[in-house]
């Protein structure tokens, strides 16, 4: 029950984290740490327009689109605390469930017949056709490595003694993960989240459209699937297992927040990669699975 | 047995019926009334057999050389009835409307061949003897050619269809060698008498290639996504949906002959169904024609099926059970949700051609707010198609998922590693469907109409509609009460793995609770849909809620060309994999301070067709082209060489003997 909780209640923080790090980092004060929650309410308050070439498929993509991550998200486990939903295979659902946010939210952006929906459509798909093999096989690579394969087995107790037996194979997937990580959530090198209207835009372009509580729940569906990415990243990264579930967590959390200023250090220091340039990166990010997983079979 | 015999000749009189009627609107009525009353009466003895009544066969002398009328009702057999009658009766419901109101010419032939379509399918499922089988093989592939070219004034069609026929019969030789090896061993061809022999190997690849070309396996495919979107929508339906899974059907039996295979042949059907899997569906990314696609991705089904099959070989030659009752039940479930959801698809897409008279997808949009119900039942079959929880294709890409992961975290390397193969592939597939469907439908139903077709569109009748919205129930039906599914499998699974019967039902007994908690999570999917629905709902009632353009950036004038169209939204792709598809574009840039034109266009010919088929088939008509001086056309020289072979023939047998 706490991890998922903590998904719901903290997941924006991490937004506000990362942008407070880009601030620092530019030498401005920058936004409040809780600015994601006041924007949130903003628009939670606020009436909607809709375009007229729209039918219900707009309406239903943020809708759909929110309640699909949300139930993911009750399936991520965090600092070794059992997830709320955990069974073998669940690391399937979880990955199929982003897929039907992804496939709600691409629809409603083509429903507004716009050229740069339209093309923020088609990248997105794109990269998350490129992402999906390096996000399965590196927690493929996991759970061969801690014999289980549901996320609440393979990022739990098990991790810790994973790492003593198979390090350089988890650290390829840390990295494959913290790739998925980044073209997933839209940050930079892949997407840039300040920008809306340039011609490299993908993530913050399907979403032109949308406003007021469609907006929020996108922005805090948005923010709920980067706390999971960042949860199995961190799971891994962050193997404390001390036996003490508030530790634990706590150490987690802390991974949580470094995450996130790294992900703030990332975006001040590169600049968004030339678009036909990202499949290279998300396919490295495959590579280096099968990497891991040609170290795993290999000792075993 | 006796239901189900008297459904095939329902069928068949049906058929001749409608032949012999005059009027085409009474052989429209013959024939789906017959084609129903068939269905109905064969679908009966199926679900029996699969709920555990006894196998029943009947056999019948038959005075043709190694021949008999021996058929027969397993589970196995029973399995794939299930989805060839339920498809059929619905296609031949929408076939109602869709053969009289369409642009097609109706005649009454096409009733026949479709009844006889229905019945031949239902033959090759039951027959257990070799002629038998083939004459019904051979019956099924010649109705469905006669289909496929019903709309013999357009040449495209008639090259689809001589492709098909040449293809189908290319296939059937291989099965003849097959069969005369299976039954050397005995002298019988009865199924029953088939047992292992020597030279498995052989003719495992014998029955790869024979059935794989039904299937449309790569490279054999070739004439699947020509002959596809040729025939009539409601055949197209019935073609992908149930008649290429008669290949898997076969390749099924074959194994049960076989007995234990050699361990390349679990990779070898890994390897078939990675690359029928991705191609497929790249290839299916990169058409512009709906049914074209369509057809490309029911190649990447058949590849997931193959799959699956690989995963439960190499789960048997590894001695691991729970890989191999994974492997074949998502394999056989996979049968029967693609039967679902491309005969859902493909009868959507047959309902927006009639509306619209174009299969181009970049002619098409706005069809939502014209067909919103054909829309969303096409948009539940793209989302199933995808694999998306909670519809009926997640579940059967779940249990080769879990059969996989499954061996990745026990088994050793040599059955992780296949195993692993499997889950890049099904993971590389799923993203790149969701991109092949969202474009389908995106493209097709979202959006401003791109021509005046589209924009004139209307929702078809209810006979038309009624197939496609129970197919799309099917699709939510199967996603959600999949835990009661594995239970009638067994028999099916005990069979095709040879595994005892408990070791079977332990092993889907434990995956019975995952695909409950899975169907628990789909369901609360469903219910959280609701509650934030409620919630927005809430949140928006007694606020300004306004209409407007699209925003496109302060440019005030959008029009329906601006929108994104469906080759540039594959076009990443599609460029991203040009190595292995081909893509082909032409570009002339506008020049010069007023341009004048500009141009693009793109196509995606099937590489295998135009790099090993076409020179092939002109090599060898080359080379045949130097005996034409013997036909000439004068028939008394005909005949003289008629009577020379048999001379020739006389004197050998004298000298032989």
């Amino acid at each position: 029950m706490v991890p998922a909780l903590l998904a719901f209640g903290v997941a924006p923080l991490m937004l506000g984290v990362a942008n407070r790090t880009k601030a620092i980092m530019a030498g401005r004060v920058g936004q409040p740490l809780l600015q994601p929650y006041h924007d949130l309410v903003k628009l939670i308050r606020k009436g909607a327009v809709y375009s007229r070439t729209t039918t219900w498929v707009f309406r239903a993509g943020p809708v759909v689109g929110l309640a699909a991550v949300m139930i993911a998200a009750t399936l991520v486990p965090l600092g070794g605390v059992r997830a709320l939903v955990a069974f073998p295979g669940d690391v399937v659902l979880f990955v199929y469930l982003l897929a039907v946010a992804r496939f709600v939210t691409v629809l409603a952006a083509l429903d507004t017949g716009s050229s740069f929906e339209g093309m923020g459509a088609s990248r997105e798909v794109t990269f998350a056709a490129l992402a999906e093999p390096a996000l399965l096989l590196g927690l493929a690579a996991v759970a061969r490595t801690v014999g289980g394969f549901s996320l609440s087995t393979m990022l739990g107790a098990a991790t810790a003694r994973g790492w003593v037996a198979a390090a350089p194979a988890l650290a390829l997937v840390a990295a494959a993960l913290l790739v998925v990580f980044l073209a997933e959530n839209g940050r930079i090198p892949v997407d840039d989240p300040a920008t809306h209207l340039e011609l490299t835009m993908v993530h913050e372009v399907m979403v032109l459209d949308h406003g007021g509580p469609d907006l929020a729940m996108i922005l805090y569906g948005a923010a709920l699937k980067s706390w999971m990415l960042g949860a199995l990243l961190i799971g891994l990264v962050v193997p404390v297992r001390t036996g003490v579930a508030s530790l634990d967590v706590l150490a987690a959390c802390a991974g949580m927040v470094g995450l996130a200023v790294l992900t703030g250090l990332v975006e001040s220091q590169m600049a968004r990669l030339r678009l036909v340039h990202v499949p290279n990166l998300l396919v490295g990010g495959t590579v280096l699975s099968v990497l891991a997983l040609l170290l795993i079979l290999r000792s075993s | 047995m006796r239901l189900l015999l008297l459904g095939v000749g329902l069928l068949v009189v049906g058929g001749v019926a409608a032949l012999l009627l005059r009027s085409v609107r009474g052989a429209t009525s013959v024939g789906v009334a017959s084609a129903i009353a068939g269905c109905l009466a064969g679908v009966i003895p199926a679900v029996r057999v699969l709920l555990g009544a006894p196998v029943e066969s009947l056999r019948l002398v038959w005075d043709v050389p190694y021949g008999a009328f021996f058929v027969q009702i397993d589970a196995l057999s029973a399995f794939f009835l299930l989805p060839v009658f339920g498809l059929s009766a619905l296609a031949a419901v929408y076939g109602a409307e869709y053969m009289t109101h369409g642009h097609a010419r109706p005649r009454a032939t096409s009733w026949f061949f479709f009844n006889l379509l229905v019945a031949s399918l239902a033959m090759v499922i039951i027959a257990r003897n070799a002629v038998l089988f083939l004459v019904a093989w051979e019956v099924m592939a010649l109705a469905s050619f006669f289909l496929v070219s019903y709309e013999d004034d357009d040449a495209a069609v008639r090259e689809a269809g001589s492709t098909y026929l040449i293809a189908t019969h290319l296939g059937t030789a291989w099965l003849l060698a097959l069969f005369l090896l299976l039954g050397r061993g005995t002298g019988s061809l009865d199924f029953d008498r088939f047992g292992p022999g020597g030279g498995v190997g052989l003719l495992f690849v014998l029955a790869l290639v024979g059935f794989g070309t039904k299937a449309g396996f790569m490279p054999f495919h070739v004439w699947l996504p020509e002959a596809h979107p040729a025939a009539p929508s409601h055949v197209s339906a019935v073609m992908s949906g149930v008649m290429i899974k008669t290949g898997i059907y076969g390749l099924l039996r074959t194994l049960t002959f076989l007995g234990p295979l050699p361990a390349w042949a679990g990779w070898l059907f890994v390897g078939v169904g990675a690359t029928s899997g991705v191609l497929g569906v790249l290839y299916a990314l990169a058409q512009h024609d709906l049914k074209r696609l369509l057809a490309y991705s029911s190649v990447e089904n058949i590849g997931i099926i193959a799959l699956g099959l690989g995963l439960g070989l190499v789960g048997i030659h590894a001695d691991a059970p729970a890989l191999a009752v994974l492997g074949f039940a998502g394999s056989l479930l996979h049968v029967v949700n693609h039967a679902v959801f491309k005969g859902l698809l493909f009868l959507g897409a047959g309902a927006v051609l009639q509306a619209t008279s174009t299969r181009e997808i970049d002619a098409l949009g706005g069809l939502l707010r014209r067909m919103p119900r054909t829309g969303l039942a096409f948009l539940i079959g793209a989302a199933a198609i995808c694999g998306l929880p909670p519809l009926n294709g997640f579940v059967s890409e779940l249990l080769l998922y879990l059969g996989a992961f499954g061996a990745t975290t026990s088994l050793g390397s040599g059955a992780a590693a296949p195993a692993l193969v499997a889950i890049a592939v099904l993971a590389l597939i799923g993203g790149l469907a969701a991109a092949c469907f969202t474009k389908a439908f995106g493209v097709v139903f979202l959006g401003e109409p791109r021509s005046a077709h589209a924009a004139d569109a209307a929702e078809p009748g209810v006979r038309m509609r009624l197939p496609i919205e129970l197919l799309a129930a099917t699709c939510l039906v199967i996603g959600v009460c999949a835990p009661f599914l594995l239970g009638p499998l067994a028999p099916v699974l005990v069979q095709v793995t040879g595994l005892p019967v408990d070791v079977v039902r332990s092993e889907l007994t434990r995956d019975v609770p995952t695909i409950m908690t899975l169907s628990g999570c789909g369901l609360a999917l469903l219910v959280l849909v609701a509650l934030v629905a409620g919630i927005r709902r809430g949140l928006l009632s007694g606020r300004s809620v306004t209409t407007a353009v699209t925003w496109d950036c302060g440019y005030i004038r959008p029009a329906p060309r601006l929108q994104y169209t469906a080759s540039s939204f594959a076009q990443p792709l599609t460029d991203l994999f040009r190595p292995l598809i081909g893509t082909r574009r032409r570009l002339s840039l506008p020049e010069g301070f007023f341009p004048r034109t500009a141009a693009f266009a793109s196509e995606t010919p099937d590489l295998y067709r135009e790099r090993l088929y076409r020179p092939v088939f002109t090599g060898i008509e080359r080379s045949l082209s130097a005996f034409r001086w013997l036909q000439h056309g004068r028939v008394q020289v005909y005949v003289l060489y008629i009577a020379f072979t048999l001379l020739a023939l006389l004197l050998w047998t004298l000298g032989a003997s």
